[in-house]
């Protein structure tokens, strides 16, 4: 039982994570990247028909991971270089993916009634680590993208925080005019973070259709890309943070299943929404003050 | 005028965009066209159908116009929407014995303070704890639904159901369809009268003024006067009362009583709405209109063509992005109290200019 509530935890927490990671560069550049859930769902659906297509699951990956930077290159060049409102272009591709990611599925699979299924992506077991009991099946027999979702977690943290490509992309999201005056290209760096992170919501997507289910379905995302948003919050702009924030969806999403199951008297809609009502309380600083980069969400432009 | 030809030049690039698509999906854009426009307009019956499908969006791209005016990024209306059909929802079942006007009243009124509790609630975030509205209205949409999932699962459920689904309101309570088969029914008239009064409170009232002024420059309009916290609560509150009052409707007249899966997106849509309408409350009935008829013909189309319904949301996004980069030349970002730089142009700022 709690074997089985790790293992989904993680498996929740996975595309969360990855995609928060991504998000997280973007917001440190001072961008907000609303239009996450768009490229999650379009790296899911091109990961998975490529897979499927071509019978590779490397490729799939590789496609996913190309639908994502493909939605974000378009965010980069409506929000960096013709400065619009982030909100409402990022809302604008949440809705372009739902509707492209529908109209080429049932284009392909809706009419035929094929089955749109492939074989996911393996286990791999990490020797003795993997024996542990309870946590080594949920931890050390996963497939790579969890593999790499934890890894990237202390990558990414070094990166903000310790190289000098971090400092640029922070001094992008706090000062950008001041970064602008140090001779600091505002413009690349932001289009950078956006492709980074267009890598990673790529990867999650990837993550949803090659590992966790063994298929798509429309809006197979289901909002995890602005759950990603939330992760980000209530980790306060920190990626060890983000990890356990995504833990903490992970659980309240696994330990809705089970409450179904048992069929407990507790409402489980309650433990799906606690998530993002302790985002809200973390912003409206209940235990602690919680400080987004100054910058964050603001169009800049030189003149 | 400048607005109408940039919003009907939108269009157009929108529709050229979609018959490349179509092209390459080896689909006739012709035939696409022409089962849209005959499952929406084709016969009094699809005629209808398409100003019932269009209601709620009118409501809830009223919403968006007038929090967008004052720079306050409403992403929340369809949360607002479903705590607004939530109140209405739970209140008509125990309606019976009102007579039939003041039944409808009431569960009206529900509607517009279940969305403007929740609107103003992150309008309040906002001003006294500076919680982004953003980040807040998206994480109460998430809120509402499980909610409204619990509500239908647990409290509300219709006794005896096996189906998550509430209790079906008094009959006195429902808005009447004076054209059945048709349901048609009075929900666009109240949003028609709504789409007036939102335009004459925000161009012909001071406190329009003042909106519009918090969007443009929030530092000089403290100069108005009125606290920027008051105009935020309220406006918010506002913006949520009249996405809660298209939730209300929807349930008074065509659904009566609860779903889990209430809204297909209509808070969302009515971005799309609301920016193509240029922010003025009296372009969002057209525009509504429109997105109503692709909604409606969508299925005809599917029928017809082999289109998936999906294609309307391809052209909804492809409306945003252009008016977004057709406006990127004229309007630079200012840093703005609410943190966030509005490229939006108002509704009537070139006319304004212009002059």
């Amino acid at each position: 039982m709690l074997e089985a509530l790790l293992f989904s935890t993680v498996s929740m927490a996975t595309p969360i994570l990855l995609a928060a990671l991504g998000e997280l560069i973007v917001e440190r550049s001072g961008v907000l990247n609303i239009g996450i859930e768009g490229a999650m769902l379009t790296g899911a659906f091109f990961a998975l028909a490529a897979a499927f297509f071509m019978h590779s699951l490397f490729l799939g990956l590789l496609c996913g991971v190309m639908a994502g930077v493909a939605i974000n290159a378009l965010l980069a060049v409506m929000v960096v270089n013709l400065a619009v409102n982030q909100v409402v272009a990022g809302t604008a591709l949440d809705i372009l993916a739902l509707g492209v990611t529908g109209v080429f599925y049932r284009r392909l699979f809706g009419v035929t009634g094929r089955a749109f299924t492939i074989v996911p992506l393996p286990r791999i077991g990490l020797g003795p680590l993997a024996r542990i009991p309870i946590v080594g099946p949920a931890l050390f027999n996963r497939d790579a993208l969890v593999y790499l979702a934890m890894i990237l977690v202390p990558i990414v943290g070094w990166f903000i925080r310790r190289t000098r490509m971090g400092l640029k992309l922070r001094a992008a999201g706090e000062r950008p005019e001041a970064a602008d005056a140090l001779g600091l290209n505002v413009f690349a760096l932001r289009w950078g973070a956006l492709l980074a992170s267009g890598v990673l919501s790529g990867l999650a997507g990837a993550y949803l259709t090659l590992s966790y289910a063994d298929t798509f379905v429309e809006g197979i995302s289901a909002g995890r890309g602005f759950v990603a948003l939330a992760v980000v919050i209530l980790g306060r702009w920190n990626a060890w943070g983000l990890l356990a924030a995504s833990l903490l969806f992970g659980a309240a999403m696994s330990l809705q299943f089970a409450l179904q199951a048992l069929g407990t008297a507790i409402p489980y809609q309650l433990f799906l929404a606690l998530p993002y009502a302790l985002t809200v309380m973390v912003l409206a600083g209940v235990g602690g003050d919680a400080r987004p980069p100054s910058a964050l969400g603001e169009p800049y432009s030189r003149n | 005028m400048a607005a109408l030809v940039k919003s009907l030049a939108a269009l157009a690039c929108a529709f050229a965009l979609i018959a490349i698509i179509l092209l390459a999906l080896g689909a006739s854009s012709v035939a696409v066209l022409g089962a849209l426009i005959e499952g929406a307009f084709g016969n009094r019956l699809a005629f209808t159908e398409t100003i019932v499908k269009a209601t709620p969006l009118v409501f809830t791209g009223l919403a968006i116009s007038i929090a967008f005016e004052g720079a306050l990024w409403n992403i929340g209306a369809e949360g607002q929407l479903i705590v607004g059909a939530l109140a209405a929802g739970a209140l008509g079942p125990r309606l019976g014995s009102w007579p039939h006007p003041i039944a409808i009243l009431a569960m009206l009124a529900g509607g517009f303070m279940g969305g403007a509790l929740w609107g103003g609630l992150a309008g309040w975030l906002k001003s006294a704890r500076h919680v982004n509205e953003i980040i807040s209205t998206i994480m109460m949409n998430f809120i509402a639904l499980q909610i409204l999932s619990w509500a239908v699962h647990g409290p509300l459920i219709e006794p005896g159901g096996a189906y998550p689904k509430s209790a079906p309101i008094a009959a006195a309570a429902e808005l009447h369809l004076y054209f059945a088969p048709s349901r048609l029914n009075l929900g666009m008239l109240l949003a028609v009268i709504l789409a007036i009064a939102s335009f004459v409170l925000l161009y012909r009232t001071t406190i329009g003024l003042r909106l519009r002024a918090l969007g443009r420059n929030p530092r000089a309009s403290r100069f108005f006067g009125i606290g920027i916290g008051t105009l935020t609560v309220g406006t918010m509150a506002l913006s949520g009362a009249l996405a809660g009052l298209g939730g209300a409707v929807q349930v008074a007249a065509i659904t009566h009583r609860l779903y889990e899966t209430l809204s297909p997106g209509w808070g969302f849509e009515a971005i799309a709405v609301a920016l193509l309408a240029r922010l003025n409350p009296l372009g969002v009935v057209p525009c509504a209109l429109l997105f109503g008829a692709l909604d409606n013909g969508s299925q005809a189309m599917q029928r017809a063509a082999g289109v998936s319904p999906e294609l309307v949301q391809v052209i909804q996004a492809l409306v945003i992005l252009i008016l977004l980069a057709f406006d990127a030349g004229l309007f630079v970002a200012h840093r703005g109290e609410s943190g966030f730089g509005c490229t939006l142009p108002p509704a009537g700022f070139e006319e304004a200019r212009d002059a």
